[in-house]
């Protein structure tokens, strides 16, 4: 009987202690909801004056996004990318960096990735698909590097650098599949990766693939990493307070170099799942534009791994829900890209959310 | 002669740190009035307020004999005042003109800028004054003393009747030093009313008129330029404070752990800060390091420490050569340091008191495993340790050093740096802008290292510091090392004389 009654207490008291913490992280949270509550706020205001119904609309995009085992599919392909390279700039910036070459980064990991895909025949996929992704990673990796030496031997501002090697990747890879390593055909595209390292799909028959699951683990890395390690510890440090950092005897240019390394392996393994998983060889400028949704998935995401994950997914529901809102209700695609901009709008607006939330009550 | 500025029962606290504390302050007419104090005694929170950029808690300021309130820079401009600050607030890629007339140009037609005018203005206000400049120039190109000029005539734009300038010469070369008292002269003369804010004795007595001296937020007392001398005004600046007293004994010393020979090392400027500096630190030994501020001593701390570069010489702890090591390495050979600025050196404010207290050795264990793996675990309890032996007083392990008083953040620094069991500490101003009682604890627990045999060098603007701890006492000025006593065998007179250059061996 005191046996089971204390039983009772402990499972009480370890439910209270998970809901104490949910409600500080929905209390962290409570601004990037704000935000995106009032982007479709707004959205609604857009698509009444431009004589939609807000209700068939926004109802269009949920069912669209999340109705089938199709939209469901195509909301988390759609939200993969974006997870790798806001967790690569999330990481980047923890180190007081601005990494905006996500996109390059991406792309030549996926290059990479490519590479050695359609460069052997007849390993077995335990050997081939390990080694395809590591090399996306190294690709990735090798493009954070360059700007990391440039900015700490040289000086160089990662901002200029990590964007002008954007374009390089672009145009380096474009060549690339459309001259020597072109498939046959007038698609600038490589040919299929061999079976042996195409990342699996994990909901037939939708296009979503196994790099969706290597998105959530690299996500549960970076926040291991920021919190449980030396290599976070010294990241953060230097992006709080990179004298304090030096005077502590961290080495602050081994740091900024290690942080845009790992930052640009993160992007080139998003490259890479694209590559590997979704395409299954590389198309000339297969993104479009996934390293700077990275960036603004980062921000809205509260520069945690956690809310990147849930911001990118916020990303991918619009995105598939939109093309199923633009077929079922004829609303155009572009307010898609009018809430995304409002929910970014928002959330770099912070004093403003802070106001309605005082204004609302709500206790701060 | 009239007053100017009257300043009355000024009272201004920042969370644990009395900045101001019942001053008051008379600027009269036409006077040069020098502001002298160690850094943190609480001359620029004075001149902030007065200037309109921090609210006094209490006190009254009178302008021209009129009670003001002045509740923002726009305000004090409307009564005269006018301020230069340290770092300049000029926009590199305009014009001399340009930057003078920002924000009042005069206009053609009520709309067009009219450069023409704008030009001719200032030069007007140049030759009135004599402070050349070339209203074309672009002010990025231009030296550091000119922009300062820039600086002085845009004030004067604006109608300045009372000119603060704060800290000015500190970004002048010695020659530039020279034009910018020529230039104080020449307001003078023209009735303008000067406040110096300075921490260099040497400059205050060239250029002022009478001298009010700060200590820890507090008036020391105003004085005739006339009628004192560098030495007494070093000794006010520095001395006479009432601590009690610690019981000195000093322990014998023994073998040597630090030893340094013929450093040489530049300053930010590119200057020689350090020349061919020699001393050596013993178990059981607290050196201090007696000087007026910016004689070296910002650069010897950063040179033993591994983050400034040596130009020449050898360090030597426990008898092998360090200077090669990297900061991190010479950390894990037993040195340890507190810096000067704890909040921009010593802390980092967004990290938890747990993180902060274990910067520097968070990459070995008991904190990490290979490197990598930080021990939780290990580092709370850690944490909960030197809380509860140093009486840190904050709500928990996780709270945010930011969040703490100042007091307590020199705790947190402290905790950690005597903690790992240093063969040799450095301790930079320890206990500047701390109270009483925070000040005798920081002093108790260096003394108590000192007696567990560790070598400690010590540097502190403060020479009551220096002769209450200290077993031996260094003089440094100009970069070198002029004179080195025994604690019980001299006295603050002679270390007075002997900071202000004015007596060599």
């Amino acid at each position: 009987m005191n046996e089971e009654v204390r039983m009772s207490q402990k499972v009480g008291q370890m439910f209270g202690k998970i809901g104490s913490k949910l409600m500080t992280l929905l209390q962290g949270a409570m601004p990037q909801l704000v935000a995106v509550f009032g982007a479709f706020l707004v959205g609604a205001i857009v698509l009444l004056a431009t004589g939609h119904s807000p209700i068939e609309a926004y109802g269009a995009m949920l069912t669209g996004a999340f109705g089938d085992v199709f939209g469901i599919g195509q909301t988390f392909t759609q939200a993969t990318p974006i997870i790798f390279t806001a967790l690569a700039f999330l990481f980047a910036f923890k180190c007081g960096l601005f990494n905006i070459g996500a996109e390059g980064q991406l792309l030549f990991g996926g290059f990479t990735a490519a590479l050695v895909g359609i460069s052997f025949n007849g390993l077995p996929v335990f050997i081939h698909l390990p080694l395809a992704l590591l090399a996306g990673a190294a690709g990735g990796a090798l493009w954070g590097f360059i700007p990391a030496v440039l900015k700490a031997k040289l000086g160089a501002h990662e901002v200029i650098t990590t964007m002008m090697f954007s374009y390089v990747a672009l145009y380096l890879t474009s060549y690339m599949v459309n001259y020597p390593l072109k498939a046959p055909g007038w698609v600038p595209q490589t040919v299929f990766v061999a079976p042996s390292a195409e990342l699996p799909s994990i909901l037939p028959p939708t296009q979503l693939s196994a790099s969706f699951i290597l998105a959530l683990i690299i996500a549960g890395i970076t926040a291991y990493l920021l919190k449980r390690t030396t290599i976070g510890y010294e990241v953060r440090a230097i992006g709080l307070n990179p004298a304090a950092a030096e005077s502590g005897g961290i080495n602050i240019k081994r740091g900024v170099i290690l942080a845009l390394v790992i930052s640009g392996a993160m992007a080139g393994l998003g490259g890479a799942g694209e590559v590997l998983g979704v395409h299954r060889r590389f198309i000339d400028g297969f993104s479009p534009g996934y390293g700077w949704d990275g960036l603004a998935v980062a921000l809205i995401g509260g520069l945690n791994p956690l809310g990147a994950v849930l911001a990118a997914i916020l990303f991918g529901t619009l995105r598939s829900g939109g093309m199923a809102m633009n077929r079922v209700t004829g609303v155009p695609l572009d307010i898609i890209f009018v809430l995304q901009a409002l929910v970014v709008l928002f959330v770099a607006a912070p004093r403003l959310i802070r106001y309605l939330l005082k204004k609302g009550g709500f206790k701060w | 002669m009239a007053s100017a500025v009257e300043m009355k029962g000024i009272t201004k606290t920042f969370p644990g740190v009395v900045a101001n504390d019942k001053i008051d302050f008379i600027l009269k007419k036409g006077e040069v009035h020098g502001l002298l104090g160690e850094n943190g005694a609480g001359k620029t929170v004075l001149m902030s307020i007065l200037y309109g950029l921090y609210q006094a808690d209490k006190g009254q300021i009178f302008v021209n004999g009129n009670k003001v309130e002045i509740d923002c820079p726009s305000t004090a401009i409307k009564l005269g005042i006018g301020m230069v600050h340290q770092n300049f607030m000029l926009v590199p890629s305009l014009t001399v003109a340009e930057n003078i007339v920002l924000g009042q140009e005069p206009k053609k037609h009520h709309f067009w800028f009219d450069v023409n005018k704008a030009v001719s203005g200032v030069q007007a206000l140049s030759d009135r004054y004599g402070l050349e400049v070339d209203p074309k120039a672009v002010v990025y190109s231009l030296p550091v003393g000119v922009q300062q000029r820039v600086e002085v005539l845009k004030a004067l734009f604006r109608g300045a009747e009372i000119l603060i300038l704060d800290e000015p010469t500190s970004v002048l070369i010695p020659q530039e030093v020279e034009g910018l008292f020529s230039a104080i002269r020449a307001l003078r003369q023209q009735g303008k009313s000067v406040i110096f804010i300075s921490h260099k004795l040497k400059e205050v007595c060239a250029i002022c008129d009478r001298i009010t001296v700060l200590k820890r937020g507090k008036v020391v007392g105003t004085v005739d330029r006339n009628e004192t001398n560098q030495d007494e005004l070093a000794q006010m600046m520095v001395g006479r404070e009432v601590f009690s007293a610690f019981e000195k004994e000093h322990p014998a010393p023994g073998k040597i752990v630090l030893q340094v020979e013929g450093l040489r090392a530049f300053n930010d400027r590119k200057l020689l800060a350090l020349k061919d500096v020699a001393f050596g630190v013993h178990e059981f030994e607290i050196l201090g390091i007696a000087g007026v501020e910016g004689n070296g001593q910002t650069e010897l701390v950063e040179v033993l420490a591994g983050i400034r570069k040596l130009e020449a010489g050898k360090i030597c702890l426990n008898g092998k050569p360090i200077a090669h090591l990297s900061a991190h390495e010479r950390i894990e050979k037993g040195l340890s340091n507190v810096p000067e600025d704890r909040q921009k050196k010593g802390l980092i404010l967004d990290f938890s008191v747990s993180e902060n207290l274990i910067l520097g050795r968070h990459d070995k264990p008991p904190f990490a495993k290979r490197w990598f793996r930080l021990k939780l675990e290990k580092i709370s309890d850690f944490a909960e340790k030197l809380i509860r032996e140093y009486s840190i007083k904050t709500p928990n392990r996780d709270t945010l050093v930011r969040n703490l008083s100042g007091g307590t953040q020199q705790r947190v620094v402290v905790a950690r740096e005597f903690s790992g069991e240093p063969a040799f500490i450095i301790v930079s101003q320890p206990t500047r802008g701390l109270d009483v009682g925070a000040t005798e604890y920081v002093r108790k627990k260096l003394l108590e290292m000192r007696d567990k045999g560790c070598a400690v060098l010590l540097i502190s603007a403060d020479l009551d510091e220096i002769l209450a701890l200290s077993d031996r006492i260094a003089v440094i000025y100009e970069g070198r090392i002029v004179a080195v006593r025994e604690c019980s065998k001299t006295n603050e007179l002679e270390l007075g004389l002997l900071m202000t250059g004015g007596k060599n061996e």
